[in-house]
């Protein structure tokens, strides 16, 4: 415990902020550099992740709980979101026979 | 310590840039789960140790696998590998490398905050979570059961051939 | 006699007659059939006629000079006050026994004219619309309610005029009518402006009492008086505005007679009349006054010498004719003017009536070179002719020498060449007043085809009646020199103050009268031998050589000189308007707008594709922009 304790001290916070900031920007990237749909989902998955990171460095650091309890809700979220967008994905194949997201282009004008 | 944490750091930014780059769907997922895996490690670096439990849990071994599932299930592997053209690649990879930048600048006042010393030794353990979940965040707690049968009933829903 | 006040609540009556007589033929159009019309419109004007003669009797008995009726409050802006009121006093129950009068008896006589036209119903109601007008006209309490009657009877003429709208030359010539008054009607409207501006006020009772602390020749009187004698040059069609009353004999007879001779064209001297205490401060403005009206009198007269159209002689003599009464204006004899204007009133409607009667058994022939031999075939109407002709031309006793006589003698007073250029245009127009006599009645039919009849007795009876006023009329006002004492007169002179103060001496107006009725009877034998013993047609258009006969028979080339200075000029500029602009530029800039924004909806819509890829893009781009905006904003 007080090795962990310590360990926190050690890593200044902007490492933190720095390493959530490339994640999403990454996890951005790649949302918009794939054309696959579940490569997409994938990608999204990684800016959740980044985010989740950054609320527990912030909540470490000020030892606060909330921050915590706040990460395990966005991960309920999450998980709550891929199922339905996983089922999404099923029935886009079902419909077009393809998980090519610029075949979804009907609402247009 | 902080050579396990740009270890970590180094494995989780080379994992999320071969999620973004590779062709294969199954090596996406790999990378990805490589990727939370390192997440895990940051996260009891950061004395959270229930949230990298759960992190395991529910990222690496329910949504992953889903994914998995899916992938299976619709033949993924053997379809043609799609790729979106050149300009659009080109331009994608620039709009992260600039969202990037401009994040970091956007966050430059926040380098000179400053910790709180010292960190309770047992602010990440189940116990203290519990405590604040349970009284404070009682309500959000209940309707996220909610959130779940929604979801559950929207999945259904889709997955079924004549609605 | 029974008060006054409880006749004058009852006054708008008389405008409100007709006024249900428009809206029931108007708005029942379609379902009146043969005479209904007429009879309702007859009715109701001859209803009017009855209710000005009570409230003619009841203000002579009551002892009042004059009452006003306020029926509500119109205007009611910061200084500007005016109420919808009207004035009843001796000049103006004076005119609306004319206008009712006469009205209906020649809406009685448009029974029998229009019977079997196609758009009867319209006419009455017209007629009616007009008859509303005219009263509003000459019962308003003040300039406003003046001016809005004033515009109604322009209106109410444009659309008489052009009755039979199928022909584009009528249309013409009932445009022409409206524009020319609407010129006139422009200075009159900046003189209402003048006169309020001046007096802060545009009733007549505010303006007049305090007009009296003015002195003469103030030039802000001379203006308002010269800018409403533009009005009334326009209206009452003096030179230069006067080339459109011969054309508007385009109209059916009835219209002529109703507007064209005993109503509309007398608004300018009624409301010169009316103004006589503005007119009296601007010496200026009488003198312009006097040489408009001789030189119209005249040059009118000179041109009815050629005319061929019988409804054409005759609207020149009403040009003629109104010359003189703005004579007798400029003179500052307004109530010899106004005397003018009710024995015009008769003897005029009496000539168009009969020439409509003519028109009428002739089958539709209105050139009087085609007709002859009618006396014995029409005996009323030649006699009534004969009685209208002798009137005008001024032989004692008939109406019209008295009136003609009274202006006479105040120009004489005034200066004797006058006189003697008054004096001629008498002549003239009694030798084209017999030559039309002579053409149409003497002789023998020139026209073989017709065989005409007298005119039914719906059409006789309104000739009868106003054949006995034109012979018995002038007995109104029998000046002192025969004994009578100018009852006329003096009724009208207790709301008009007139300017003349001296009196000629007997000997000299009776050395006066004495010659004239010499000279008149040579001229009536001189056309006489010319027309009835030579027989002597006047020549086809176009044939004489003499070039003063050619000058005559083209008007003096009036119309052709408006046609090319005014008219074409103004045409191009319109022409030019509408090509060069509207077309090029007006039009094709809205519609450029329209297009403009399809074209920009079209861009817009690019961004809507549905295409997934392009959202994310947009997003992201959103986003970045929102964050670099707080940054460096």
């Amino acid at each position: 415990m007080k090795e962990i304790s310590s360990a926190i001290q050690l890593i200044p916070l902007e490492n933190y902020i720095v390493l959530s900031i490339a994640l999403f920007s990454i996890g951005m990237m790649g949302v918009l550099f794939r054309r696959n749909t579940i490569a997409i989902l994938m990608c999204l998955e990684l800016m959740f992740n980044s985010v989740n990171l950054l609320l527990t460095a912030f909540s470490a650091y000020h030892s606060d709980p909330s921050g915590q309890v706040f990460v395990f809700f966005i991960m309920i979220v999450a998980a709550a979101e891929i199922a339905v967008g996983l089922s999404i994905v099923v029935m886009m194949k079902r419909n077009v026979d393809s998980v090519d997201i610029n075949l979804l282009n009907r609402l247009k004008w | 310590m902080i050579f396990l944490f740009y270890l970590l750091s180094a494995i989780m930014i080379i994992c999320g840039l071969a999620v973004v780059f590779s062709k294969n769907p199954i090596n996406n997922v790999i990378y990805l789960i490589v990727c939370f895996l390192a997440m895990a490690g940051h996260y009891i670096l950061l004395n959270a140790q229930f949230l990298a439990v759960v992190h395991i849990i529910v990222y690496t071994g329910a949504i992953m696998v889903l994914f998995l599932f899916v992938i299976m299930l619709l033949n993924l592997n053997k379809a043609i590998i799609l790729r979106k053209s050149t300009v659009t690649r080109v331009s994608a990879v620039i709009t992260g490398g600039i969202f990037f930048l401009v994040l970091l600048a956007a966050t430059r006042q926040t380098f000179e905050i400053h910790a709180r010393y010292p960190f309770a030794s047992d602010f990440g353990l189940v116990s203290g979570i519990g405590k604040v979940l349970f009284s404070e965040f009682l309500l959000p707690f209940e309707i996220s059961s909610i959130l779940f049968i929604s979801a559950m009933v929207g999945a259904l829903m889709f997955g079924k051939k004549d609605v | 006699m029974v008060a006054l006040n409880s006749y004058i609540t009852l006054s708008w009556l008389v405008p409100a007659f007709p006024l249900l007589g428009f809206l029931i033929s108007g708005m029942a159009k379609n379902r009146l059939k043969n005479n209904q019309a007429g009879i309702i419109a007859s009715i109701l004007v001859s209803l009017s006629f009855l209710m000005s003669a009570f409230l003619f009797f009841a203000l002579r008995s009551s002892g009042q000079e004059s009452a006003t009726v306020t029926l509500f409050n119109w205007i009611a802006a910061g200084d500007l006050k005016i109420p919808f009121a009207f004035l009843i006093d001796n000049l103006s129950v004076t005119m609306m026994l004319i206008v009712t009068g006469v009205g209906a008896l020649i809406h009685i006589y448009s029974i029998g004219y229009m019977h079997g036209d196609d758009r009867v119903n319209s006419f009455f109601a017209q007629m009616n619309l007009f008859t509303f007008s005219m009263l509003l006209l000459v019962m308003g309490a003040n300039y406003l309610i003046l001016f809005i009657g004033w515009e109604g009877v322009g209106f109410c003429s444009y659309l008489l005029i052009g009755f039979w709208f199928k022909n584009p030359a009528f249309n013409y010539a009932a445009r022409k009518a409206f524009v020319m008054n609407r010129i006139g009607d422009l200075g009159f409207i900046l003189g209402i402006i003048l006169l309020f501006f001046t007096f802060k006020s545009v009733g007549f009772t505010e303006v007049f009492s305090q007009a009296a602390s003015l002195h003469s020749g103030a030039p802000l009187v001379t203006m308002i008086t010269i800018l409403l004698l533009v009005g009334a040059v326009g209206k009452s069609a003096q030179i230069p505005l006067y080339t459109w009353l011969p054309d508007a004999m385009a109209g059916p007879t009835p219209v002529s007679a109703l507007i064209h001779a005993a109503t509309m064209v007398t608004a300018g001297i009624y409301m010169i009349a009316r103004s006589s205490i503005l007119y009296n401060l601007a010496p200026v403005t009488m003198n312009i006054m006097i040489i408009l009206g001789l030189a119209t009198a005249i040059f009118a007269a000179v041109i009815g010498l050629r005319q061929n159209d019988i409804k054409k002689v005759l609207a020149y003599s009403t040009v003629s004719q109104l010359g003189y009464m703005f004579l007798a204006l400029g003179l500052g004899a307004y109530s010899s003017a106004v005397f003018h204007l009710t024995t015009h009133a008769f003897f005029k409607a009496l000539l168009f009536l009969g020439a409509g009667s003519i028109i009428h058994a002739m089958g539709g022939e209105q050139d009087i070179r085609k007709m002859g031999g009618l006396r014995k075939k029409m005996p009323v109407t030649y006699f009534t002719f004969l009685a209208a002709t002798l009137a005008i031309s001024g032989i004692p006793p008939f109406s019209g020498f008295f009136s003609k006589d009274l202006i006479l003698s105040k120009a004489f007073e005034n200066n004797p060449l006058l006189y003697i250029l008054a004096l001629g245009g008498a002549l003239i127009t009694c030798f084209y007043m017999f030559r039309l006599l002579y053409l149409v009645f003497f002789g023998s039919q020139r026209l073989s085809t017709v065989h005409p009849h007298e005119s039914p007795r719906v059409m006789t009876f309104p000739l009868i009646i106003l054949s006995i006023l034109s012979v018995f009329g002038g007995f109104l006002n029998i000046p002192s020199l025969f004994g009578g004492d100018s009852r006329f007169g003096e009724f009208l002179n207790k709301s008009i103050i007139s300017a003349i103060t001296e009196e000629l001496g007997s000997a000299t107006e009776i050395g006066l009268i004495v010659s004239s009725l010499i000279l008149l009877s040579l001229v009536i034998l001189y056309a006489y031998r010319i027309y009835v013993k030579k027989a002597f047609i006047p020549v086809a258009d176009g044939v004489s050589t003499n070039i003063f006969s050619k000058v005559i028979e083209h008007k003096f080339y009036v119309d052709e000189i408006y046609s090319a200075v005014i008219e074409k000029p103004f045409g191009s500029l319109s022409d030019f308007f509408f090509n060069k602009v509207e077309n090029k530029v007006l039009d094709p800039a809205v519609d450029e707008v329209g297009i403009l924004t399809s074209k920009l909806g079209n861009l817009v819509r690019k961004l809507q594709q549905g295409n997934m890829s392009f959202y994310l893009f947009a997003m992201v781009a959103g986003i970045l922009l929102f964050i670099i905006f707080i940054l460096i904003v």
